[in-house]
Formats: C-alpha cells, structure tokens, sequence
C-alpha cells in the first residue's frame, strides 16, 4: 500500500493541473454532515456533472431518484431547466420536494442525442441554476462534452440515467461525471399511528471523483429540498415500545 | 336585412347618432339627433357604439392600399375621405372613368360604399364627391361645376356658411361673383383661400401617407460563394446592417428570413422565430450560424438578404428596478435557442389549476410568460384587508402528491381490500405482487359534477400505501363503496412517490 501522504500529495497535483492552478469552486452542500465530510468537494460541486440512477428498475426508485435531484435543483439558485423523454413529471409532487413550479422549465426531447444537446445549451447559458436531463444511452464523449460546458459557470449538471437495456447498470458505463449516485427506497419506520412515515432513501454514492464511494439511509426531501438523517436508534426505540404500549392496551 | 342600425357617441351628456345605415336614414334618423329621441321614433332600433379610432385606422390601412395600388401620393381628408393624386397613373388602370368604376367594384366587395370624383383640384373633387356625387369634370371645368353647389361644400367653417346665407349668398357661383376686397375683409382670409384652391388658383399642397417599408439588408457578391465558412463571414456583416436599421425604426426581429438566392434560381431559405424581439446581432447570427447547413449552396450562392418577416417595438427599458435586488437572468436567448432546434412546443412550464382531480391541477403554460405583478392592496375601507392570511399556495402542501403521474391509470389484479375504506393489503401491478406494510387515505376526491354533468356520481377514494420494499405508490378505488352509482370498485394504480 502506497504511503497516504505521498497518495494525497499526487492528488492535490492532479487537481491543480485540470482546473488550471488554484481557484474557489462553489459547491452545493447537503447539509449533513456524515454526507458532505465524506464528498471531496464538501457537497456537489455545482459547475459539473453529476449523475443519478436508480436502485432498480422498478418506478419507485426511478421516482426516488427524480426527487433526489428535484431535492438538489431546488437548494440551487435560480431557474432550473428539466429535459424529459417523456410527460409524466406531476408538477405538484416535485413542489412539495421544493421545487417550485415558477422556476421550472421544461423541454422534451425526442432522443437521447438531442437531450443531451439541450442540456449542453442550458449549461452554456449560465442564466440558469440547474439543468437536469434523463437519458438512457450517455457515453464518456457525451458525458465529458456536458461536464466540459458546466465548467467556469455554477450551473449544477444533473444526469439521471435509466437502464439502456432491461437489468443493465446505468452507472457501470464510463463515464466523466465527478458523482455517481445510485437511489433506491427504503422502508420507513413505523409510526406509533396508523399511516405512512416521511419516506426513506438508500443512497449509494457508487463512484466520486478524488474521493471513495460509500452508502448512506437518509430520510426524503422535505419541502425545502432537504434530506435528513433518520432518528437514531434511541428514538427508534421508543417509538416500539409507544406502539407496544398501544397494542397492550 | 335586420334592423335599422345606428352607431352612437357621447357628446358632453348628450349621446348622439354618430352614423346610421341606409334604412335608419330612411326612417329619418340623421347623425348629431339624440339616441333617446330615435328610440322613441323607431321600434326596434339596433344602437350600437362608435368606433372613431378604429374608423380612423382603418380608413389609413386603406390609404395605404391605396398608395401601394393606385397612386403614390395618397392623403387623409377629414375621417371619411381619402385624396388620391391620380396625376400620371391612370393611364395605367385604362383611363379616369375605368380606374373610378374598378376602384368602387373593389371597395364594394369590402364592404364600403364609396363615390369618386375627379376634378384638377383637391378642392373640387372634395365637393363634387360629396355633394354631387360619381363624377369626372372635364379639365378646367371646375369653376362651372362648382357654381351650382352650396357654400358649404368649400370646406369652410359653419360660422361663415352661416354669415353667407344671412346675406343670401347660397351658392359657390354666388360666392365667387362678389367682390374680392370686401369679402376678405368680411370672412377673413380663410373662406376666399379655400374659394381659391376648389378653383385651382392656389395649389394645396397634400400631406401623403407613407406606407412603412419592411426592413431588409442584402448583400450581392461578384463572385458566388459556395463554403459554409463564406456565408457565415457574410452574416456576420449583414446581422450588424439589420440591427443598425432595426434601431433606426426602435424595433426589433420577431420572425427573421435569411434568403440565399442560387446561381440556378432555387433560394435557399432559413427561417428563425424569437421569442421576444431582439436586435443583438450576435444572438441573431448564433441562431443563422446554427441552421447554415440547411442551405445547399448547389453551384454557389449570388446574394443574401435579410428579410425581416414580423417585427416588435423594442424600446429602451429599465435594467433593474431596485438598486437591491439582482435582475432575474434573461431567459429570452436561451428560449430561442432552443427553439430552433426543439421547437417552442416542445419547451413549456406548468402552472398550477384549481382542481382536485389530479391529472387536472397542473396547465402547460408558455415558456416566457411575463411575470405576475404583486396583487395591488386594495383601499383602506376594503373589506378584503381585514384578512390578514397569506394567499393560499395553488397546490395544498398537506396532502402528498406522486413524483410521477401515469398519464392513464392503471389497473391493479389481485386485490384485496375490505369495505368500504380500508386500503388494499396486496395488490399486483405490471405482473409484480406487493404486500402492503403501510398504508394512508382513503383521499375522497369526487367529480367535478360543477364542470362536467358526466362525473356527477363518480368518486375516486385515493390511498398511499408503501410495500415491504419501501416503495411507495398511490392508489385509487372507483366508486365509495357504498353506493354502486360512484364507480365499480375497481381499483388503478395513478402515481409514484418516490
């Protein structure tokens, strides 16, 4: 194993030598700090290309993973540009994860290639504050084009990948995104009432740039566009044991 | 043919005739009589009100047709007349008399009923046209075709007509037999000067409409060009033309053409549309430079021009409104960007619709809708002040929504639910079963029965269920459960949370 000093040291190097010496990047933090300690840039950076799939090919964990990035879009500033393949985006849904229809533009594209030509135009723009687009097919050349016109602005590039073929991984193609997240849901604690709990997600950061992957449960967007950890275990307990009580009574 | 109509203007608090059809006329009702006295004469009469300014613009739009048609010297005369120099054009239209007769065909198949006179003067034609009717006086006839009208087709005041009449004066060949010297002194100069133009003593000079041009810059070459880099350095020089004539005018470009006219006679066509008129010429050239391989220089290309196809006032606006707030980013240029190559129906934003059907709340709008304005406060004694809450927000924030919304819904098998309002404890949807561990509602939202006679029974009782897997779904059952009318308790599949 090489010596840790020397590792980071050559990483410094490299990162000195792609952005051309030593400048400030903005970047978008989560606001928690077991995320944002174990991202390279303390939080996504918000002049490059991140990507998002989901867990699964099931439409709950595509839907988990379009309020993922509803959540990030909607902390960013500004307009945000969504380039969809298809209409089934419910504007009141992604208003309660915080993104705020007044902000919200959308485009449609018929194919991949024109999506990813309309994302690279909104990211060119630099009037806009996030540019979302799902695509299937994105290779190395597409991606790097995308994270290349989100460089030098503060437009947040976000790319949410779906399977090109049925129980393919989206995220295994390379690809020059500085995250690579994947969403999954998860099941929510039970409430001491009948009902359902604010939902719950399995994020996997699966690559990063200058940094390890890790995974981590969080809480779902609140209306604010802000995860959140889940209670710790304390809580948990007593939320069994009101429930116990309840059962005994 | 309906009722006698007549159009009616206030005058002070007096409302009056404006203008009235053949048939009210015939009945006797004249422009300037009270709109109450006419009521009172005739049954049934059909008032409506008058339109002076559109008159007026219409009455130039026909000038301009007309400057563009018959004759390039084309005036107003007062607000129901038009004065059209024919000196030198009617040749063209096979002589005075069939270029009279062809132009009143034409305005009779517009709609208007017009009488021509031609006369040397602008004077003559006016009275002949107006109190003689079709006519076309010989040259240097003039003075005799006037003698025989009355003082007031001279176009002078009503004091003086009046003045005239009381002296016995009722004709023009009465007029112009008295003395000169008294009666300027009498009436002034103005009556003897209008005396004098009717006869052609003096010239009127006439003040011409002028038919606004469209704006277009062109460039020819000597040699045809044929590389996409040439006619991109040649828009490069045209854009800057355009917009110096564009700002010349105060507009700018809503719809543009670029025509690039072969060596063989096939143009070559570019068309781009903006979204708010715009005359910087490096966005207009970005967006030509993004189309230049649409044009097939073929054997080359002998000139482009620059057609402005629709254009926009574009006037000098405040940049930013308060000194403290930063100015929204324009998201005009990246509209047209876009535009040229998804199209603009393919671009919009959702605005929210008060309904609580779901697939209802949510509108496509336009993409550049201009900015709602803050809802002005109203007066003090408003009862309306009184409530001090914030406006509602267009979609209840307490009730969850789907990220997604299937664009039909979809049948659920295999499900099993108790009556009337327990959610379901497994259902099968697209093939895959899941259990229910959690689950919320029922949500009843009934037809809009107000809107629609259709849904005046049918009820939809929506329920969010979350499975052992964490996923979330929204469902819905047809139907109350009670009464078989609401629907046939069959259960959909509507959206997904995430």
């Amino acid at each position: 194993m090489a010596d840790p000093a020397v590792l980071k040291q050559l990483r410094e190097t490299l990162r000195g030598l792609e952005t051309g010496g030593f400048r400030r990047r903005p970047s978008l933090p989560f606001g928690i700090e077991a995320l944002d300690s174990r991202l390279a840039d303390g939080g996504l950076r918000l002049d490059a290309l991140h990507e998002v799939a989901a867990g699964t090919s099931d439409m709950a964990d595509d839907c988990a993973a379009t309020l993922f990035l509803a959540g990030i879009a909607a902390r960013a500033w500004g307009p945000v540009l969504w380039v969809v393949r298809r209409r089934d985006l419910f504007a009141p849904g992604l208003a309660q994860s915080g993104l705020d229809p007044k902000r919200l533009i959308y485009a449609e594209a018929k194919d991949d290639a024109e999506l990813l030509a309309v994302m690279e135009e909104g990211l060119r723009h630099r009037g806009l504050g996030a540019v979302i687009g799902e695509a299937r097919r994105a290779d190395m050349t597409a991606t790097r084009r995308l994270q290349l016109a989100a460089e030098g602005g503060r437009t947040i590039a976000l790319l949410m990948k779906r399977a090109a073929r049925e129980g393919s991984d989206p995220i295994s193609p390379p690809s020059a995104a500085v995250t690579r997240w994947r969403v999954a849901s998860a099941p929510s604690t039970k409430l001491p009432v009948e009902g359902v709990g604010r939902g719950r997600w399995k994020l996997e950061l699966a690559r990063q740039k200058g940094g390890e992957g890790f995974e981590i449960t969080v809480e779902a967007c609140d209306a604010t566009g802000r995860c959140a950890l889940p209670p710790a275990m304390a809580h948990r307990k007593a939320v069994a044991s009101g429930s116990a009580r309840r059962r005994a009574a | 043919m309906g009722a006698p109509l007549v159009t009616s203007l206030r005058n002070g608090s007096r409302i009056e005739i404006a203008a009235a059809c053949p048939a009210a006329q015939a009945l006797g009702l004249r422009p300037g009589m009270a709109v109450t006295q006419a009521r009172a004469q005739v049954r049934g009469l059909d008032v409506r009100p008058a339109d002076p300014e559109g008159d007026l613009a219409a009455l130039k739009r026909l000038a301009i047709l007309a400057a563009r048609r018959w004759s390039p010297v084309v005036a107003l005369s007062d607000t129901d007349g038009l004065f059209l120099d024919i000196t030198g054009t009617a040749h063209l239209f096979g002589g005075e008399a069939a270029m009279a007769r062809r132009i009143v065909r034409l305005l009779a198949r517009a709609g208007f009923t017009a009488r021509i006179a031609i006369a040397d003067t602008p004077g003559a034609a006016w009275a002949l046209a107006r109190y003689h009717g079709h006519c076309i006086c010989p040259p240097g006839e003039q003075a005799a075709a006037l003698a025989v009208l009355p003082t007031p087709a001279l176009r002078i005041d009503e004091a003086a007509v009046e003045l005239l009449k009381r002296l016995g004066v009722d004709r023009i060949g009465e007029l112009s037999m008295l003395p000169r010297a008294p009666l300027t002194r009498r009436f002034g100069g103005a009556t003897v000067l209008r005396l004098d133009q009717a006869l052609g003593r003096i010239a009127e000079p006439l003040d011409p409409v002028i038919p606004p041009e469209s704006i277009a810059v062109q460039q020819r070459f000597a040699e045809p060009i044929a590389s996409a880099e040439a006619i991109e350095h040649w828009l490069g020089t045209l854009t800057p033309r355009l917009a110096a004539a564009l700002e010349a005018e105060g507009l700018g470009v809503q719809a543009l053409e670029c025509v690039a006219e072969r060596i063989d006679g096939v143009p070559q066509r570019i068309r781009i549309g903006l979204a708010r008129p715009n005359r910087d010429p490096a966005h207009l050239l970005r967006l030509l430079k993004r189309r230049i391989e649409d044009v097939e220089p073929g054997y080359g290309i002998d000139a482009i021009t620059l057609h402005v196809r629709r254009a926009g006032l574009l006037g000098p606006e405040p940049v930013v409104e308060r000194l403290d707030e930063e100015a929204a980013p324009d998201l005009a240029t990246l509209v047209d960007t876009l535009a040229t190559r998804i199209g603009l129906g393919a671009m919009w934003r959702m605005q929210p619709v008060e309904s609580d059907v779901p697939e209802r709340s949510e509108a496509r709008a336009p993409v550049l809708d201009p900015p709602a304005r803050p809802a002005q406060r109203g007066k003090r004694d408003d009862v309306r002040q009184l409530d001090r809450n914030p406006p509602l927000p267009p979609w209840h924030p307490g009730w969850p929504r789907p990220a997604r919304l299937l664009r039909r819904p979809e049948r659920l098998d295999h499900v099993i639910a108790e009556l009337p309002d327990q959610p379901p404890r497994r259902f099968t949807w697209r093939g895959q079963p899941h259990r229910v561990i959690h689950a919320d509602g029922p949500e009843r939202i009934q037809g809009e029965w107000w809107k629609r006679d259709a849904e005046r029974m049918s009820v939809r009782d929506y329920f969010r269920v979350e499975d052992e897997a964490g996923r979330r779904y929204w469902l819905f059952r047809a139907g109350d459960g009670e009464r078989p009318a609401t629907g046939d308790l069959s259960w959909y599949l509507h959206g997904v949370f995430g």
